[in-house]
């Protein structure tokens, strides 16, 4: 696998993200790893359905685990802007697991706004190492984007919680060390860190088999009379598990769109350059009419997500961003992002449908992303009560 | 709400006396105007009393000296009212700029002042009934003779020309030398001999804006009318011009369908169907969701490219992306709004109805947007 070619479009110019050499540094770092590190492994990750956990011990080392923790916790203090590199340079390398926004960007940040000092000291600094990997465990096999419905339960016993119940589609959750689990508890919903090594009670199942990102695992997990110590309860307060849900979603859609827009660049440059190599009759792909209509819309459907991604970022980062702003986001970056890879693997012909050709894989990988983070039509339900 | 550090609270100033002006003197009439498919001239005198005219010319000509956000607010207030079809920004910002950027001293100093006051109107006359977009293809006649050229050919789809006092005719001034070969100069119509104002004709929508045909036939036209007094810079003159105007299209784009969203949104809310409200229903729910979504990406673009504009990094590639897109979108956005309003929504005392008519010529002036893609498509 080559690396891309560079982003289509006039990014530099475009872009209004502040941008500082740190974060170039960091991202010239990112890419090296993930290049020389990553990309040679890539099939035999696939093969096993995950990134081994050497990569993610590596990950750590090289500071790409929880910088935007503070330093006393391992961290960096880095702003969002180190993940929108990060993801950006994960998509163009085309390297799915390990997924480290999921464990960055979602779980680390549960630990950090609602766990006590303890907690965060004793979870944090193993997730910057690499030493814990990171997984949240919302979903259930009755109850995706609806919460509320969830079935699992954590019955207060002495010292402990007793866990019992069932939870699907978890990403890492074959590898995870930490778990942060949605239960029902007397109080409400709850969230618990779940430390797995030698928990009775507790099994994954083996990575699910999904149409795309087969680097990533993602499972079931079972618990049955799973018994953690009551010192578990992020931030020992029962029933705020859905305020903490819900408060974390608009930056974890935010990070979906990230990751939409840096697909569509991507799809977009390989495409740009394979349409100017590739010939038929007796011209290059790119110089049919249709060829270079289909680009030009799909280069500015690019440019209006990519405007709108940075004008959310930046309100993010000043701490205006709105939950219906979050929605349509991520509802119009992923749909776009299907869409355009779609129209991209097309001007590929047969060779967009071998999966030796990167476009196949972003066309498989992409398909998820109107599903999680909340479906679009949840999205759709967001945006349509604001009405 | 519009973000952009370069919208000020003077902006909101000169948006209220823009406000009073269309809501108060503008529409009342429109029906009347609709009817006559075009409005009194002294619509136009009255707007520049008001200040309305050319708000970014200089202000040593008489202008605003303001900036892409005055012509912005005045499209607003304008589609917001139901009044979108006048297209005071063609004088304004399309027209008067041609003279105040290649106008020579002299008439700079001749037409400006006038044109911000409103005492001269004006259109610009490209389109012929054999070349639209392909401009190149011109075959409007200028040849010299002595002081004069004498201008002879014929234009379409020229806007304003019913009550146009001057008009910028592109003309082949060599017609050998292709694109280079293209001038423009300024038609005083006023006793023009030889210019002939031909059918004001019937559109789809933007009724109450005049659409003309345009006759000369060996009118007379002092050399001293040549734009910038060069020959052959027409065309680089015009290409130069085309990613504002095609970012005007785009202002009016978004205000357009903005306004068409919150009208459904609207209806949406008090209109009962099958016991329940219409936004009660989840597929009109969803659709009008997908509307205000595109309407709220199409604001934050729209308002990136204003501010690329004002920055002086706003390109040929911008324009025609933004132009498309806007547009595009519109035609789109307003489509699904006119089905929310069912049958009423065909029914012209909608506003609805009549900003899915207007909205279309977006798709096709300032250059169709097959030739947006195709600008774009050679930049790849």
């Amino acid at each position: 696998m080559t690396a891309p070619p560079s982003a289509p479009g006039d990014r530099a110019p475009v872009t209004i993200l502040p941008f500082q050499p740190e974060h170039e540094m960091f991202r010239d770092m990112a890419r090296r790893f993930l290049q020389a590190e990553c990309v040679p492994n890539r099939e035999a990750w696939e093969e096993a359905g995950m990134a081994p956990r050497s990569a993610w011990r590596r990950a750590g080392e090289l500071g790409l685990l929880c910088f935007r923790q503070p330093e006393a916790y391992g961290g960096q203090g880095a702003d969002i802007l180190f993940s929108v590199a990060l993801m950006e340079e994960q998509v163009r390398a085309g390297v799915v697991g390990p997924m480290m926004s999921l464990h960055n960007d979602v779980v680390a940040p549960y630990v950090e706004l609602y766990g006590d000092a303890a907690q965060k000291a004793r979870v944090l600094p193993r997730m910057a190492a690499g030493e814990w990997i990171g997984a949240i465990a919302m979903t259930e096999p009755g109850g995706g984007s609806d919460l509320r419905g969830m079935t699992t339960r954590a019955r207060r016993d002495g010292d402990e919680y007793v866990v019992t119940g069932h939870k699907t589609f978890i990403s890492n959750g074959a590898c995870a060390d930490l778990i942060v689990l949605a239960a029902q508890t007397e109080g409400g919903i709850s969230l618990f860190l779940v430390e797995t090594a030698g928990l009775a009670g507790f099994a994954h199942g083996e990575p699910l088999e999904k149409l795309g990102q087969w680097s990533a695992d993602t499972t079931e997990l079972f618990f049955d009379e799973a018994r953690v110590p009551a010192s578990a309860l992020l931030g020992g307060v029962e029933g705020r598990g859905f305020a903490q849900l819900m408060a974390r979603l608009v930056e974890e859609r935010l990070m979906t769109a990230v990751g939409a827009v840096a697909t569509i660049e991507t799809a977009l440059a390989r495409t740009i350059a394979y349409t100017a190599e590739r010939k038929a009759f007796g011209q290059r792909v790119i110089d049919f009419q249709n060829s270079r209509f289909r680009l030009a819309e799909c280069q500015t459907e690019a440019m209006v997500c990519r405007v709108f991604l940075e004008r959310c970022l930046m309100k993010f980062m000043a701490g205006r961003l709105t939950a219906e702003e979050a929605a349509m986001l991520k509802l119009r970056t992923t749909e776009q992002q299907n869409r355009i890879v779609d129209a991209c693997l097309q001007l590929h012909g047969g060779y967009g449908y071998m999966l030796e050709y990167e476009i196949s894989r972003l066309w498989l990988d992409s398909r998820i992303s109107r599903i999680y983070g909340g479906s679009n039509e949840i999205m759709k339900e967001i945006i349509g009560r604001s009405l | 709400m519009i973000e952009s550090p370069h919208y000020t609270p003077e902006h909101e100033i000169f948006r209220e006396g823009v406000r009073r002006f269309v809501t108060r003197e503008c529409v009342p009439h429109r029906e009347a105007w609709q009817k006559d498919c075009k409005v009194p001239r002294d619509v136009w005198t009255r707007a520049g009393e008001l200040g309305l005219l050319c708000p970014k010319l200089g202000a040593e000509w008489g202008g605003g000296g303001g900036d892409a956000y005055h012509g912005l607010v005045i499209i607003e207030e304008q589609t917001r009212a139901g009044f979108s079809e006048l297209a005071f920004y063609l004088h304004s910002d399309i027209i008067v700029p041609y003279i105040e950027l290649y106008g020579t001293d002299d008439q700079k100093a001749r037409y400006l002042s006038r044109m911000a006051t409103g005492e001269l109107v004006s259109a610009i006359a490209m389109t012929e009934p054999g070349a639209g977009s392909d401009l190149q293809a011109i075959r409007t006649r200028a040849v010299r003779d002595g002081d004069h050229y004498l201008l002879s050919g014929q234009k379409t789809f020229i806007s304003n020309a019913q009550v146009a006092d001057l008009i910028v005719v592109a003309a082949k001034t060599d017609p050998d030398a292709g694109s280079r070969g293209v001038s423009l100069l300024i038609l005083e119509t006023a006793d023009a001999e030889g210019f002939t104002l031909g059918r004001n004709l019937k559109k789809v929508g933007c009724k109450a804006q005049d659409t003309s045909e345009l006759f000369f036939d060996n009118v007379r036209v002092p050399v001293a009318n040549l734009l910038g007094g060069e020959e052959g810079r027409g065309f680089y003159q015009l290409m130069q011009r085309l990613p504002e105007e095609r970012l005007i299209m785009a202002m009016s784009a978004v205000a357009q369908m903005e306004c068409g969203v919150d009208e459904a949104v609207a209806y949406a809310k008090t209109r009962k169907v099958f016991g329940q409200r219409l936004i009660d229903h989840q597929d009109a729910r969803f659709k009008l969701a997908e509307c205000r979504t595109t309407a709220t990406l199409g604001r934050a673009y729209l308002e990136r490219c204003i501010d690329l504009f004002i920055e002086g990094r706003f390109d040929a590639r911008d324009g025609a992306m933004a132009k498309w897109w806007t547009t595009e979108k519109a035609c789109e956005v307003l489509d699904d709004c006119l089905q929310i309003f069912g049958g009423y929504g065909y029914m012209k005392e909608y506003p609805i109805a009549r900003r899915w008519a207007d909205a279309r010529l977006g798709r096709i002036a300032g250059g169709t947007n097959e030739i947006m893609k195709d600008l774009i498509g050679r930049s790849l």
